[in-house]
């Protein structure tokens, strides 16, 4: 062996980062198709209201050359869907159509399409459709929806609750009768969206010659839209060829089936030509799924000691108008009530879950989907048992993480463990956030009248989710990945993968991974992906899948390749493969190191001199392998945030100071990409916290629609944000990654919450609806004084 | 979303400016610095048969100081009068103010003017000028006439301003000897329209505040001169209990609306916490 | 007074003519005109900061200009800069702390920073985020973006 460095593991700058500094990216809405045509929109501006009728010839006197198609056109070449899920019977889902049919059923969802040859003669056009409405009352309160006197979402469905569970271990009401401390809390999580920069993009086109059918999107799941297209276009499978570019964020907004993304390619069969969408921002915030959305009422029960004895929790989610497609549209609610707790010994649990339609555009998966509602809740209950029982927050945490001989274990919410290291994240965070002296700093502070507060938040991520979560449910998407590694003739290494980049630096992460096994240098690797009639089959950019999944299947494919290039080898040198290894871009004696032959030798005969190589030996210089988790449903990673920040009780307002975390997302391939994922998402998770929300009125009209007043993280209001690591790598696997997309996400909101009411506590005051505006503040200010 | 179709022009004199105001009465609008207008119509919330670009009309540039007045012309960019030397030594409260109007990119192109003749009641700028009791000199084929800042702003983007007329430049007193301000504003993020904000301007003698000029903006549909708070703190050494009356004298003048933003109470509390700092911090100056 | 006009400009050093529509902003000309895709849209109403492109030479928000205003002007580009060199330090420091995710908003960051570096001086953090605080990126937590800029002022403005 060579004593050359591992690549994995490394902090090395990646592959395409360059081209992207210079603004090489190419991004769906920066291709060009001849011929092609653009579409757009006329939009629902009612909440939920019947179409009474669709009058076009406005809009073709505006634009002569327009093409406008209803609902009903659309619905003539593509089948509608439902949001249903196979082990879930009692899970109400209406069918959906691309453009709506007949009742539209929240404000913004299409009603019809117009194409024309530009995006600015499409609006032209759009904005002289004629329709006529027949306004509905529309379920628009999410604490309202389940009264019996609220409108109904979908009137045929006889109500708005769309699916109920309930989660119980041991006997919960006894152990909260039995406490000696019980708190509780009614939280509210607002509506969220996930805003990536690059809004939804697709251009779809039509081949009548051939039947075929080529999409370029912006999309995390280009399988499960290939799959999509080919089932309600009614195109057979292995004719639709669906292609990621460049892609612009998507946080699991890009994850979904969308009505306009379906009917660009219903457009394009009608038409014979290519057709492209680009969501504007205004769209945007009208037709993106949302997120979050839930009301959460919660008790923990502790004794003297501060040891858990028991947790309840109540929560009460939304679908918005459907349940979305495909996936499993109830994990919002389900994560909620399976990961509150999760970190804490505890046997008494129940969890409560209902989730009601509501006249808004569909929920759907975003960025750390229940997960950062079940932290927030369970965090803040414990910081306030805490309180209660005279004990410090972080000694709170310590005395009731699961006992180290408890792993493996199932929780009482059903969560599968192996080996947590929580006690060491906490460890290191406590160390690293100079927690004792921020204590001490804030007892000074708060003499001269200053606010201090300090939040300490232990997260758990759900990560890799396997077939046991999404095949029960019938849902058509492959939580498997696949990689085909392959040989060049000049000696350097091509990597297909079915993995989407989408912002996170997978692609060079499985260039480090690769690299390594077959002994070259990541440079010599070159990976792509994006493709679904090139690449192996796969997932996707999802649940924080791409390493431990697709870099899993990457790392298996490259040791088959290895193992042929050693064959190869043995076969040409006459020589035992098993005495043979791979370092330095040759093939070399496992023994003294010695090189024996290049890899471009052996690329060189392998590809061009079969002629040369004893009978019956025929080179296989590509391999493609797959991987699922087997043995694990999910790889569960841990950590812990810290949060400082100062509250203005003047003006209600929340100065961020600092904020850390540390975490353990298993074996850390390249440490720069971790880091910036880790703080990416912290501050999605505080953007949550403190500035994030959907505001809609009464009559389901969003109020806040524009960048401008939908307010995401900028770059002033943030903190440093510091990252540590504790490596426990996943049992079961060669490489022993684990997620680390959504990590920050689950973890700050708990965190920033924490830390305000740790400042609000000297004034009596506490809030717990998120986010935390300033008005919110004063108000709780205002109450306890 | 992109902009409907419209007509353009960039006429290269002010009077051909105010002769094609005068043709195309209520159906033009003056392009400025764009910053506020080039929204609108690209999410086609306005819909003008005809821009009138005057960016290229040198008559509306510049900052200069004539007799203790400071005129800035109409087109001078928000970028300029952040770093105009005689705009930091004769309008400290307008350079106090500029740093929180939006972002650089932004304040690179946008106008003095531009934000003046919008008249939007979260921005910085006419509140300013309200509380230095600036006045803007405004043109039309008609004529020219004065109109002082307290009698400009009729409501929300509503003005003084004829279909006809055009915002040539705004006249600011030059800060006296002894005279003090102070900026400040509550947004939720920086460059953010406030939730509320104040801007204070008056003659300082020891602790004592003099000729005391309180405005107040973002919330009510226009910047308004607090006469009440203003006078309540007139002549009077500042103390706690001449702050509970600037502040009891906010909360009975000030009437904003509440918005999914900050409720009509948040904003009037906003204001007077802010006042009350802002008298502080022009004291602490000193 | 038409719906459309003749424009000539200079577009990263080299001359440009054009008709263009009024209604076009710059930043869809250079891109559907020029091929110039570096410039993006992210909000289209001028809040997101994507389309900042130089102009003459001062940061601007290209979806709030037209292209007709543009006329005569001195614009640049991320591709025009990234050819001149005259970024290569941000660019370095971008890439080697990984101050980028999707990329969608680093030409957009990388122009506001070359901004920046013209004040000529070493800003603190609070006055590297404050200067940024017009530019949206959903991916990073923006504080790589910081470290990298910090680096190449600590570098060209030693004291």
């Amino acid at each position: 062996m060579t004593d050359r460095p591992e690549a994995a593991g490394r902090p090395l700058p990646r592959g395409s980062a360059r081209r992207l500094a210079a603004g090489r990216g190419r991004y769906a809405d920066d291709l060009r198709f001849p011929g092609l045509l653009h579409l757009a929109f006329v939009r629902s501006p009612h909440a939920h209201a019947r179409i009474v009728k669709i009058d076009p010839a406005p809009a073709l006197a505006a634009v002569p050359a327009a093409k406008v198609f209803t609902g009903a056109d659309i619905a003539a070449v593509c089948t509608p869907w439902q949001g249903k899920m196979d082990h879930l019977p009692t899970l109400v889902s209406p069918p959906q159509h691309a453009v709506a049919v007949d009742r539209a059923v929240w404000q913004g969802e299409p009603v019809a399409a117009v194409a024309a040859a530009s995006r600015a003669l499409a609006e032209d056009a759009a904005a002289a459709v004629a329709v006529e409405w027949e306004p509905l009352p529309a379920a628009a309160v999410r604490d309202r929806t389940l009264d019996a006197d609220a409108a109904p979402a979908h009137p045929e469905l006889g109500g708005n609750l769309a699916y109920a569970a309930a989660i119980r271990a041991g006997d919960p009401e006894a152990a909260l009768a039995g406490s000696a401390h019980v708190v509780e809390a009614c939280f509210s999580f607002a509506r969220h969206t996930g805003v990536p920069l690059e809004p939804r993009t697709v251009i779809a086109d039509y081949d009548p010659g051939e039947g075929r059918l080529t999409v370029h999107g912006s999309h995390q799941a280009p399988w499960h839209q290939q799959d999509t297209l080919s089932r309600h276009l009614g195109i057979p499978e292995h004719l639709v060829r669906v292609v990621t570019p460049d892609i612009g964020g998507g946080f699991g907004i890009k994850l979904h089936i969308y009505g306009e993304e379906i009917a660009v390619s219903a457009v394009s069969r009608i038409l014979g030509r290519p057709v492209k969408y680009t969501a504007d921002r205004l769209e945007s915030f009208i037709s993106d799924i949302q997120a979050r959305d839930q009301r959460v009422e919660a008790r923990m029960g502790v004794d003297a000691d501060g040891a858990i004895r028991g947790l309840s929790v109540d929560a009460l989610s939304s679908f918005g108008a459907f349940a979305s497609y495909g996936r499993a549209p109830v994990n919002e609610g389900m994560m909620t009530i399976s990961m509150a707790g999760g970190p804490y010994a505890n046997g008494h649990y129940e969890g409560r879950l209902r989730i009601a339609f509501q006249n808004k555009p569909p929920s759907g998966m975003y960025r750390a989907v229940g997960q950062p509602i079940a932290c927030a809740v369970t965090e803040q209950l414990l910081d306030r048992a805490a309180h209660a029982a005279g004990i410090d927050p972080v000694e709170m945490r310590r005395r009731n993480y699961w006992a180290e001989d408890a792993f493996p274990l199932r929780t009482p919410g059903g969560i599968a463990m192996d080996r947590l290291s929580l006690r060491q994240c906490l460890d290191r965070l406590v160390a690293m956030m100079g927690y004792d002296a921020l204590r001490a700093e804030q007892a000074a502070l708060r003499r001269s009248g200053v606010y201090r507060g300090i939040g300490v938040a232990t997260f758990l991520e759900m990560t890799a989710i396997g077939a046991e979560r999404y095949g029960p449910a019938g849902a058509r998407i492959s939580t498997q990945d696949g990689a085909t590694v392959r040989l060049e003739p000049s000696g350097r290494v091509r990597c297909v993968t079915s993995v989407i980049e989408i912002g996170q630096g997978t692609l060079s992460a499985l260039a480090q991974i690769v690299a390594d096994r077959l002994g070259v240098a990541p440079e010599d690797v070159g990976v792509v992906g994006g493709d679904t009639a090139l690449a192996p089959y796969g997932g996707g950019a999802w649940a924080s899948r791409g390493l431990t999944i697709g870099g899993e299947a990457a790392w298996r494919a490259a040791e088959g390749l290895r193992a042929n290039i050693l064959e190869l080898a043995g076969s040409i040198l006459q020589a035992d493969p098993a005495g043979l290894d791979l370092a330095g871009g040759a093939v070399c004696d496992r023994a003294t190191g010695e090189t024996r032959i290049t890899l471009a030798e052996i690329g060189r005969i392998g590809h061009f001199r079969q002629d040369t190589l004893p009978p019956g030996v025929q080179p296989e210089l590509a391999v493609t392998r797959h991987y699922a988790p087997d043995d694990v449903p999910f790889a569960l990673a841990n950590g812990v945030q810290g949060s400082s920040l100062e509250v203005d009780a003047e003006t209600g307002g929340v100065r961020l100071l600092g904020h850390w975390v540390v975490e353990d997302c298993g074996r850390i391939v390249n440490p720069l990409l971790v880091e910036e994922q880790i703080r990416g998402g912290v501050v999605q998770g505080i953007g949550g916290a403190l500035f994030e929300e959907c505001r809609y009125d009464e009559h389901g009209q969003l109020l806040n629609g524009s960048l401008a007043d939908y307010l995401v993280p900028m770059a002033a209001e943030l903190p440093d944000i510091h990252v540590g690591h504790v490596e426990t790598p996943l049992r079961g696997t060669a490489l022993g990654a684990k997620g680390a997309g959504e990590a920050g996400t689950v973890g700050a909101p708990a965190a920033v919450l924490l830390a305000v009411n740790d400042a609000l506590r000297p004034l009596g005051a506490q809030v717990s609806s998120l986010p935390i505006t300033p008005e919110a503040v004063l108000n709780a200010i205002a109450a306890a004084a | 979303m992109k902009a409907p179709r419209f007509s353009y022009v960039r006429p290269e004199s002010l009077d051909s400016v105010l002769e094609l105001l005068a043709e195309h009465e209520g159906e033009a609008r003056i392009l400025a610095g764009g910053q506020s207008l080039m929204p609108t119509l690209n999410m086609r919330l306005s819909e003008p048969r005809l821009l009138i670009d005057i960016n290229r009309i040198d008559a509306l540039k510049g900052i200069s100081l004539e007799d203790g007045t400071v005129r800035i012309g109409a087109l001078a960019r928000h970028a300029e009068v952040l770093e105009s030397p005689l705009a930091a030594e004769h309008l400290p409260l307008i350079a106090d103010a500029m740093p929180h109007v939006a972002h650089v990119a932004v304040r690179n192109r946008g106008t003095f003017g531009g934000s003046i003749a919008l008249a939007d009641p979260a921005a910085e700028l006419p509140a300013c000028a309200v509380a230095l009791n600036a006045s803007f000199v405004l043109a039309s084929t008609r004529g020219r006439r004065t109109v002082p800042a307290r009698s400009f702003f009729h409501g929300l983007y509503e003005t003084e301003l004829a279909e006809d007329e055009l915002l040539v430049e705004a006249r600011i007193p030059a800060i006296a000897p002894g005279y003090r301000s102070a900026f400040m504003e509550f947004a939720r993020r920086h460059g953010d329209f406030a939730l509320a904000g104040v801007c204070c301007h008056a003659r300082v003698e020891g602790c004592v505040l003099r000729d005391v000029s309180l405005a107040c903006f973002g919330g009510e549909d226009r910047p308004r001169f607090a006469a009440a708070a203003s006078a309540a703190a007139e002549g009077r050494a500042w103390s706690e209990e001449v702050k509970d009356a600037v502040k009891a004298a906010l909360g009975g003048e000030l009437e904003p609306e509440g918005t999914f933003h900050a409720s009509a109470e948040t904003r009037v509390h906003l204001a007077q916490v802010l006042a009350a700092r802002a008298v502080d911090r022009m004291l602490a100056a000193g | 007074m038409e719906e459309a006009a003749e424009i000539a400009l200079t577009v990263n050093g080299e001359t440009v003519s054009a008709r263009v529509e009024a209604r076009r902003h710059l930043v869809d000309f250079l891109r559907l005109d020029l091929g110039l895709t570096g410039s993006r849209l992210g909000c289209e109403h001028g809040v997101c900061g994507a389309c900042t492109v130089r102009v003459d030479g001062a940061i601007v928000r290209g979806c709030l200009m037209l292209a007709v205003q543009a006329d005569g002007a001195d614009v640049w580009t991320i591709e025009g800069l990234s050819d001149a060199g005259e970024i290569a330090g941000l660019q370095d420091a971008f890439v080697a702390r990984n101050a980028l995710q999707c990329g969608y908003c680093t030409p957009g960051m990388l122009l506001t920073a070359a901004e920046m570096l013209k004040a000529g001086r070493r800003m603190t953090r609070p006055e590297i985020r404050e200067f940024l605080s017009g530019n949206f990126c959903r991916c990073t937590g923006y504080h790589a973006i910081v470290d990298a800029i910090e680096a190449v002022m600590a570098e060209r403005f030693r004291d």
